[in-house]
C-alpha cells in the first residue's frame, strides 16, 4: 500500500466508534521482542542492525494481518511522512528518529503496526477505537504467536522477555488508553486522579507518551511495571481503572451541569466563538479548544451527526497533518493561518452552540430545574 | 522527587538539551541504579555483545538478551525495585513451554531412577536410564 493511500484514510480508532469513545479516544497494546543474543538495535553496528531488520520485516510482511500493508525503510521515508505516523499513533517519536536499518510495517485497516528496530527489535501495537484493551491484546498477541514460530525469540523461564531496556522486561507488555478528561480537568480533580492512578503502579501521561504534555484534556494512561504480572492481569487492572476514571469523568461532567452549568456554557461558547472567528491558530490552542468543543458534543449542545468533524480536526490539524493535505512545507506562522482557517471552513457550517439541548443524566434540559433526580 | 514532563520546545526553552549527557541508567532507575549495577559485575564485559557496565551507565539500555545473564547480580535488585514480581508468570514461548515440559519430565525420571536404585531395583533403572538419555537428546535438539 502506498503512504498517499494510507494517508488519505483514516484509522479505525480515528472513526472513534469504540465503546465508551465520549472519554477513551483509543485503547494501544503494544508488546516488545528481541531476537536471542544478537545485539539490541541501541548497541548493534548497522551491517548487524540491516540483517536483523531484513530478517524480521520478510516474516512480518508475510503475516495473514500484513497482506496489502504500508512497509517501509525508515531512510526511505519523509521527516514529514514520519512525523504524520507519529500523529496517528503508528510509530513512536524514537522510532521517527531512527533511519537505515529500521522499518514500519502498517496494516491496512491502521490497527496493527509493527516497529523493527526501535529500541528493540520489534515493537509490535495494536490500536483500536475506544476502550478496547482486550481486543488489541487480542490481536498483537496472535501476532506474537504467529512470529515466535519462526524467530528465535529471546526468552527466560524466569525473568520472560528480554528488553532492551530493564523496564519493559517480562510481558514486553505496554498495554494503554488515551481519555478525553475536560469535566475532570475543570472541575479541578484531574491532579487527585493521577495522584491516585499512579499510586497503584499505572502512569498517567500526555498526548505523545513520555515526557510529553498534556494537551486538549488528553491523558495517556498506562501500566508501569511489566514483570510478576499475566498479560490478562494487567489488561483486567487498567480496564477497571479505566472505567472508573470514566465514571468520575461523567459524574464531574454531571456535577458541572448542574453546579456551574454557566461556567460550562461560557467555555463552549468561547470556544465555538473562537474556533469559528479565530485567523491564527496554533496547534495547543485548537486541541484545547476543540477538547470543549467535543465536550458541548457529548452534552448535546450540537448535533451527534457532526461528531466526526470534530473528532477529525483534532488529527487533521496537528503540524504534520496539516502540512501533508496541503501539501506544502510551512513554517509555524503559515501554518497557525491554514489551521484557523481549515477549522473555520468547517465550522461554517457547524449550526450555533444550542445551550438548551444540554441535557444531565436527568434527561432534563439545562433549563429545567434538575430537582427530580437530586 | 520533582518530575517535570517537557515537549522538545520547552526542554530547550528550559535548558534542559541532550538526556543521554545524564547518566541515563540513574535517570530511569533512580539515582545509584549504575553503580549498583557496577557493584554486581566490576569491570564485566557480555561475552556475546561486549557490553559492558559502563555503557549501561551512560544509555540505561542494554546490549543484548545475554547481558541479562551476564549483569544477573546487579540487575537483579534494580528488577525488585521496578517491577511488581522478580518472576515472569505471563505468556510463554511455545518454544519455551516445550522446553519447559521436558525439564519437568527429566526431574520426575531422574527422581525415579533414585528411587529404584535405593530400592535395588536394577531393571526398572536401566529403562528410566535410557529414557533419560533419550530425553537429554530431545533436550539438546530443542534449545
Amino acid at each position: 500500500m502506498k503512504f498517499t493511500s494510507m494517508l488519505s484514510t483514516a484509522g479505525e480508532w480515528l472513526r472513534g466508534e469504540g465503546p465508551h469513545h465520549q472519554v477513551v479516544i483509543s485503547s494501544r497494546v503494544r508488546l516488545a521482542r528481541n531476537l536471542r543474543n544478537r545485539a539490541f538495535p541501541g548497541w548493534a553496528k548497522k551491517a548487524e542492525r540491516t540483517a536483523i531488520l531484513e530478517q524480521i520485516r520478510a516474516r512480518v510482511e508475510e503475516l495473514p494481518e500484513m497482506q496489502d500493508a504500508f512497509s517501509e525503510g525508515l531512510q526511505d521515508l519523509a521527516a514529514l511522512d514520519k512525523q504524520v505516523l507519529v500523529e496517528r499513533h503508528l510509530i513512536s517519536r524514537e522510532h521517527a528518529a531512527k533511519g537505515a536499518g529500521s522499518a514500519v510495517v502498517v496494516n491496512r485497516r491502521q490497527t496493527l503496526s509493527v516497529m523493527i528496530n526501535e529500541e528493540d527489535h520489534l515493537r509490535m501495537q495494536s490500536i483500536r477505537s475506544g476502550l478496547q484493551l482486550k481486543q488489541a491484546f487480542k490481536l498483537v498477541d496472535k501476532v506474537d504467536t504467529a512470529l515466535e514460530s519462526k524467530l528465535d525469540f529471546a526468552f527466560d523461564p524466569r525473568l520472560g522477555y528480554l528488553t532492551a531496556c530493564p523496564t519493559n522486561v517480562g510481558t514486553g507488555m505496554r498495554a494503554s488508553a488515551m481519555l478525553h478528561l475536560p469535566g475532570l480537568v475543570l472541575s479541578e480533580l484531574i491532579n487527585q486522579v493521577i495522584q491516585a492512578v499512579s499510586k497503584i503502579g499505572l502512569a498517567v501521561r500526555g498526548l505523545y507518551g513520555e515526557g510529553t504534555e498534556a494537551m486538549g484534556n488528553l491523558f495517556q494512561i498506562s501500566n508501569q511495571t511489566t514483570l510478576g504480572e499475566k498479560e490478562e492481569e494487567i489488561i483486567n487492572r487498567l480496564t477497571k481503572v479505566i472505567e472508573t476514571i470514566i465514571d468520575k469523568e461523567q459524574d464531574a461532567r454531571q456535577t458541572l451541569l448542574q453546579r456551574k452549568p454557566s461556567t460550562l456554557c461560557d467555555q463552549i461558547g468561547r470556544a465555538y466563538g473562537i474556533l469559528t472567528y479565530a485567523h491564527a491558530m496554533p496547534s495547543k490552542e485548537a486541541l484545547n479548544l476543540l477538547s470543549v468543543i467535543k465536550l458541548g458534543m457529548d452534552l448535546g449542545a450540537f448535533p451527534e451527526h457532526q461528531r466526526l468533524q470534530i473528532d477529525e480536526l483534532f488529527i487533521e490539524t496537528q503540524p504534520a497533518h496539516l502540512q501533508k493535505n496541503s501539501q506544502q512545507k510551512l513554517n509555524a506562522e503559515e501554518r497557525d493561518y491554514l489551521r484557523a482557517q481549515i477549522i473555520r471552513d468547517r465550522l461554517k457550517i457547524f449550526p450555533k452552540p444550542d445551550i438548551s439541548k444540554m441535557v444531565g443524566e436527568s434527561g432534563n434540559g439545562l433549563t429545567d430545574a434538575p430537582s427530580t433526580n437530586e | 522527587m520533582h518530575k517535570v514532563n517537557l515537549c522538545e520546545a520547552c526542554s530547550k526553552e528550559k535548558g534542559v538539551q541532550d538526556p543521554t549527557s545524564f547518566a541515563l541508567a540513574d535517570l530511569l532507575l533512580g539515582i545509584g541504579a549504575a553503580e549498583e549495577i557496577e557493584k554486581g559485575a566490576p569491570a564485566k564485559k557480555c561475552a556475546v555483545c561486549g557490553f559492558s557496565q559502563a555503557d549501561f551507565k551512560k544509555t540505561g539500555r542494554l546490549g543484548c538478551s545475554e547481558c541479562y545473564g551476564t549483569f544477573a547480580e546487579g540487575l537483579g535488585s534494580l528488577l525488585k525495585a521496578m517491577h511488581k514480581g522478580t518472576e515472569h508468570i505471563g505468556k510463554l514461548p511455545e518454544r519455551a513451554q516445550r522446553t519447559m515440559a521436558l525439564n519437568n519430565r527429566m526431574r520426575a525420571l531422574t527422581e525415579n531412577l533414585q528411587k529404584a536404585v535405593a530400592d535395588e531395583n536394577y531393571e526398572s533403572a536401566a529403562s528410566l536410564r535410557d529414557q533419560i538419555k533419550q530425553l537429554e537428546t530431545d533436550l539438546s535438539n530443542s534449545a
